[in-house]
């Protein structure tokens, strides 16, 4: 069984060092999507972390009976039908939410983030491991919507989770909202500053140009 | 150990990941237990979700009607409540044998749907019930002072819903409330927003003529049969535009107001 310091760096390290999202840049197509407002970012990440965490751990339980052939088929399976059951819990109790959220709790099934977790770790780890590392990288993908969302509300709307923050210019305050933080360009200028921060940080994460030009010839005189 | 294993289910999990039989075995079970689950789901949650709807669009019913001035002192001569009746818009009366309870199950039957031909179909419907539920407000001496029209239509991002109210003239715009939208956030789906909705209220369908002249300007309105536009969402006002266009033309309310006018409820 793993040790304690092992467990917890299963945990942490998606959140900053192998952050899904900044590092892997994986799931992003509903990061840019969701981050219009705090509650929305806020109840994406819950509904992703759930998915991602309960598919790890069925997964993982019946790793060993998985035939190779038809993995990715059962995979799915599962995290659509958990997917589902999620969506329509939503659309019961927290029906506002839920139509603010439209279709992207349902593309949560093809989120690169779960089957690439369910692939590459919960296939070959006992449930509990995969369950740890799953939930850190649902933080890991939270953390990042959470942060694009409140920067994208907060200058956007001038509101957070709805309360004002910045005085609006139409209601007498100063603040002019900027339209494009409403919009999907402006998650990805936020997400491409957000990987620049971090790498900038962390240098470790850069990756190696693929392609070198060829050094300059001397101009001729 | 395995040959001596009576249980078939060990026996089945004994099996090699690779052979045939258990390669679709295990594709059934996962698909069954996957199944049952979502179907126990979507069955268990749907009366919750049918009343979050229903509760939503009655509250946006009692906003529209209490935004609209002068329209408390009618209500409670009406002893505070709005008439609601289903009407057959291909005749343009109240329907037979159909009432807000069965309207669900009539319009479920696709018999009771028209197909529009495409050059009278404004609003990208499609097709049209030939049954709506619609809302009469009688004023003391029993004329219909104010009557609420549900509306359905295409906007940019998807289909539009809305509820319009007419005063008395089946001509004045009193209000509309938007029950359902898919817009841009930001942009078109500030039709949901009250002060865009505020410049409706005094509107006018139609001219002297009785031409349909209403429409959602691109910019602020000019005369007495335009809404302000919404900048950076022309596609939605244009949805609005076609919507209301539509519903209020022969195709859809057209022989109600008529009616209507006549004083034929």
């Amino acid at each position: 069984m793993a040790t304690k310091s092992e467990i917890w760096r299963v945990l942490t390290d998606p959140l900053v060092r192998q952050n899904p999202v900044t590092l892997q840049i994986l799931g992003i197509c509903s990061a840019l999507a969701v981050t219009t407002t705090l509650a929305t970012a806020v109840t994406m990440s819950i509904s992703l972390t759930v998915v991602l965490t309960l598919a790890a751990g069925l997964i993982s339980t019946i790793r060993r009976h998985i035939p190779e052939t038809v993995r990715l088929i059962v995979q799915i399976v599962i995290v659509a039908s958990l997917v589902i059951v999620i969506d329509q819990l939503l659309k019961a109790y927290f029906a506002e939410v839920s139509r603010a959220l439209s279709v992207y709790v349902g593309l949560i099934t093809t989120n690169c983030l779960v089957l690439g977790r369910t692939e590459a770790y919960a296939r070959h780890h006992a449930p509990v491991p995969a369950m740890i590392d799953a939930f850190g990288n649902g933080l890991g993908y939270s953390l990042v919507l959470v942060l694009i969302g409140a920067l994208r509300e907060l200058f956007g709307k001038g509101e957070l989770f709805g309360y004002e923050m910045l005085p609006l210019a139409d209601a007498g305050g100063w603040f002019e909202p900027l339209s494009l933080m409403l919009l999907a360009p402006s998650a990805f200028f936020l997400l491409g500053f957000l990987v620049w921060a971090v790498r900038s940080w962390r240098p470790e994460q850069v990756e190696a140009p693929d392609y070198t030009p060829p050094g300059r010839a001397e101009a001729a005189e | 150990m395995a040959d001596r294993d009576r249980n078939p289910w060990h026996r089945f999990l004994a099996l090699p990941n690779e052979s045939r039989v258990k390669t679709i075995g295990v594709a059934f079970l996962v698909s069954a237990v996957s199944a049952a689950f979502v179907s126990g789901a979507t069955v268990l949650l749907r009366p919750i979700q049918s009343a979050n709807r229903a509760a939503e669009e009655q509250a946006r019913i009692e906003a529209l009607v209490e935004n609209i001035p002068g329209i408390g002192s009618l209500l409670s001569q009406a002893g505070g409540t709005l008439s609601t009746l289903v009407v057959d818009l291909t005749s343009g009366r109240a329907a037979d044998g159909v009432t807000p309870a069965t309207l669900d199950a009539a319009l479920s039957d696709p018999a009771n749907w028209s197909a529009l031909e495409p050059e009278a179909d404004l609003a990208g419907l499609g097709q049209r019930p030939d049954f709506a539920q619609i809302f009469l407000l009688r004023d003391g001496s029993g004329r219909v002072s104010l009557v609420l029209l549900p509306l359905s239509g295409q906007g940019y991002g998807g289909r539009l819903d809305a509820i319009l109210a007419l005063r008395g003239d089946m001509n004045t715009i009193a209000g509309i409330a938007i029950t359902g939208h898919s817009e841009t956030p930001g942009l078109g789906a500030r039709i949901e927003e009250a002060s865009w909705q505020a410049s409706f209220p005094g509107t006018e369908l139609r001219d002297t003529a009785g031409e349909m002249r209403f429409r959602v300007a691109r910019g602020p309105a000019s005369g007495v049969h335009e809404v302000d536009g919404i900048t950076g969402a022309t596609r939605t006002g244009l949805g609005v535009t076609r919507m209301v266009r539509f519903w209020l033309g022969p195709d859809g309310y057209g022989r109600l107001l008529d009616a209507i006018d006549r004083g034929e409820f």
